[in-house]
């Protein structure tokens, strides 16, 4: 087993075998296709079956946390896009939601509005992205086109509504930068009337599927200590039969005036995560048609007024010195936040996404963390794999619904 | 001749101007109320002696001794505190020779949060918290990793998002942006040796370079030229190159292409 590379020999990591224990260790990635980015997976077999496992992770490590503390607030919100980027929205806003509670505003009832919508639909879209992929890995290739054509839908709503399809940063400290028009309203509506038929038939597809349910069924099965024990959040959690959702329990923006149920799996499998995500998207559909309810009777500000730290409206910056004035300190040299700590948690697509932010006082942060939900479940996999036969690994992964840009930031 | 010394104490950016008379306000700090986080934080006082505790920002926050934080999150742990969402350290090397280590805590029974911070010097190391908390695991070998701060007991402390062989710790305040010597030359000192240092030559890290004369990498959109001719001024013509025109591409005529006016 041992190997001393030198450049003659180098080291060869594909296969290794030990002939005495027939012991095998394959390597699993960065390059596999369902490694679901750059996962680079050690396993070590003992016949078919999986006896050490040792996610090795870091290929698209960027320093987000470092770039943070060279940036100032406004400057690193684009960033936060790049980390999880099937739903880039809830990246954007659970930073914006950290600063907020920093400085101490609270974005105003239209942003609140708009930022649900924004929020429910990644959601939805990385739901779907899930489901495609899941469903690509474990060998249902037809399965994949369908929900990626209703993901398109999303991103189109995306594109109409902030021009980004992918990063979107459509969402601003203290607000949002846009307001919806009516036609896009009524495109959002389209699609939430359009999508409910479209769920049915992934569950005509899928629910009953005898070889889905046979590769998810009784697979990467994790228990409430476990999951408790690896800190896992969002769809991982509530898969392991605990009942814990951050938008319930330490409701944001306007979350605790909408009404929408958490799913819970109680069988703890792969099959119980795939259901959750599906019916999340049931909920996702109500609560967007409740926050759009919201919306239309709302005040239009969209921006919160904290001259120190927000810019003002464009129609007042172009009309006063003084606010065009502070525009421009807050241009140049960024917004100076008390100085403190926040640890704010929302709940992202894929779980907790947290921000912890210290501030000195400076325009810069001193210390930013990313708490990254894919992080831990990409942590479990080494409990999770052991003894699992090889076929199933895909299925786990698959199931664990981790995206790279999170886990290494 | 010597290069002149520049201290390295903290080469962050720094905000090139700051008001002479800018009164930097914190965020208050308030007495714990809270019925069951108050008798935490007296069973920890009771028990183990705490430094201060405090309401920040809604969140009750500890600061404990940093040899009792093993002894403190396991009686945390044992009153409901099951899970650990995050642990991590701050760099206050600068300041006062000192890591800050922070653990956010949460109940999902109480739904209730809570933070434990503790401070070490620059060259003490703290007791692993991984046989509470499996999560504890990974977090501690990326606090090692950013930070060089060691874990005592740990039972796989190496790093986890640089390579194994990295040099220094790319969250410490002395560490640069733009990365060390080491880290500039890191792929280039590996696969080919130092003395193709000056062959290669630096990285090009500027994203928005654009070579106008480069004939090798087609840079220059709508007058690209073969691979090492000399470039040209009239514009290349958008169009299949292919004279043995494929099969699939047969049809397709991008003037011809129909784009529909509204979603099926």
């Amino acid at each position: 087993m041992a190997q001393t590379p030198n450049r003659l020999a180098p080291f060869y990591e594909n296969l290794a075998f030990e002939r005495e224990s027939n012991r095998m260790i394959i390597n699993f990635g960065p390059q596999h296709p369902s490694a679901h980015g750059q996962l680079n997976l050690v396993l070590e077999l003992e016949g078919e079956e999986i006896v050490r496992s040792v996610p090795n992770i870091g290929f698209l490590h960027r320093g987000m946390e470092k770039m943070a503390e060279n940036m100032i607030y406004n400057e690193f919100l684009p960033t936060t896009d790049r980390m999880d980027y099937i739903a880039a929205t809830s990246n954007n806003h659970a930073f914006a939601l950290a600063v907020e509670k920093l400085i101490g505003v609270e974005a105003p009832r239209r942003a609140q509005a708009i930022r649900v919508v924004l929020l429910e639909l990644n959601r939805m879209a990385s739901h779907l992205f899930f489901l495609a992929t899941h469903a690509l890995d474990v060998g249902a290739m037809s399965m994949m086109l369908y929900p990626f054509r209703e993901r398109e839908y999303i991103l189109d709503l995306m594109e109409e509504y902030c021009g980004a399809r992918l990063t979107h940063s459509a969402i601003r400290i203290g607000g949002v930068p846009l307001d919806f028009t009516p036609e896009w309203i009524k495109m959002c509506e389209e699609f939430l009337d359009h999508m409910p038929e479209q769920i049915e038939m992934y569950d005509k597809l899928l629910k009953e599927n005898r070889i889905w349910c046979m590769r998810l069924e009784e697979v990467g099965n994790i228990s409430p200590e476990l999951a408790d024990s690896w800190a896992l959040s969002g769809p991982m959690l509530r898969g392991s039969g605990i009942k814990w959702d951050i938008r319930k329990e330490e409701p944001y923006e306007i979350y605790d005036e909408i009404d929408f149920d958490i799913p819970v799996a109680e069988t703890t499998d792969c099959y119980g995560r795939y259901r959750l995500h599906i019916e999340e998207m049931w909920q996702s559909i109500r609560i967007i048609r409740q926050a759009l309810e919201i919306y239309r009777d709302t005040p239009p500000e969209l921006m919160a007024h904290a001259p120190e730290f927000i810019s003002a409206p464009k129609e007042q910056m172009m009309t006063q010195n003084y606010s065009l004035m502070q525009h421009f300190v807050l241009v140049t040299q960024g917004m100076r936040p008390p100085k403190g700590e926040v640890y704010v948690a929302t709940e992202s697509p894929k779980g907790e996404l947290g921000f912890f932010i210290a501030s000195d006082g400076g325009p810069y942060p001193y210390r930013v963390k990313v708490r990254a939900p894919s992080f831990y479940h990409c942590g479990i996999l080494e409990d999770l794999l052991l003894g699992v036969q090889l076929a199933d690994v895909v299925t786990i992964i698959g199931s664990t619904n981790i995206v790279f840009g999170e886990i290494d930031r | 001749m010597f290069r002149p010394y520049q201290p390295k104490d903290d080469v962050q950016k720094k905000p090139y101007y700051t008001d002479r008379f800018l009164v930097v306000p914190e965020l208050p700090k308030e007495p714990i109320t809270e019925e069951r986080l108050a008798a935490d934080v007296a069973e920890l006082e009771k028990s183990i002696g705490i430094k201060e505790s405090y309401m920040m920002a809604g969140r009750a926050v500890v600061i404990i001794q940093p040899q009792e934080n093993k002894a403190a999150l396991a009686l945390l742990r044992s009153r409901g505190f099951g899970q650990l969402m995050e642990l991590s350290a701050i760099d206050y090397l600068a300041q006062s020779g000192e890591f800050e280590i922070f653990y956010e805590l949460l109940s999902i029974e109480r739904r209730q949060r809570i933070r434990v911070k503790c401070r070490i010097q620059e060259k003490e190391s703290i007791e692993s918290v991984s046989d509470l908390w499996r999560a504890a695991n990974w977090q501690e070998r990326e606090m090692y990793d950013m930070f060089g701060i060691i874990a005592n007991n740990h039972p796989n402390l190496k790093r986890i998002l640089m390579p194994d062989d990295w040099h220094d710790y790319p969250l410490r305040k002395t560490y640069p942006l733009e990365g060390d010597e080491f880290a500039q030359w890191y792929e280039v000192d590996k696969i080919y040796g130092k003395e193709f240092r000056d062959v290669i030559g630096p990285e090009n890290r500027d994203p928005a370079r654009i070579d106008r004369y480069d004939t090798k990498r087609f840079a220059r959109l709508g007058h690209e030229v073969q691979y090492g001719a000399e470039p040209k001024e009239e514009p290349t013509p958008i169009q299949y190159q292919d004279q043995r025109r494929p099969v699939l591409n047969d049809d397709l005529d991008p003037a011809k292409s129909k784009v529909l006016d509204k979603r099926k």
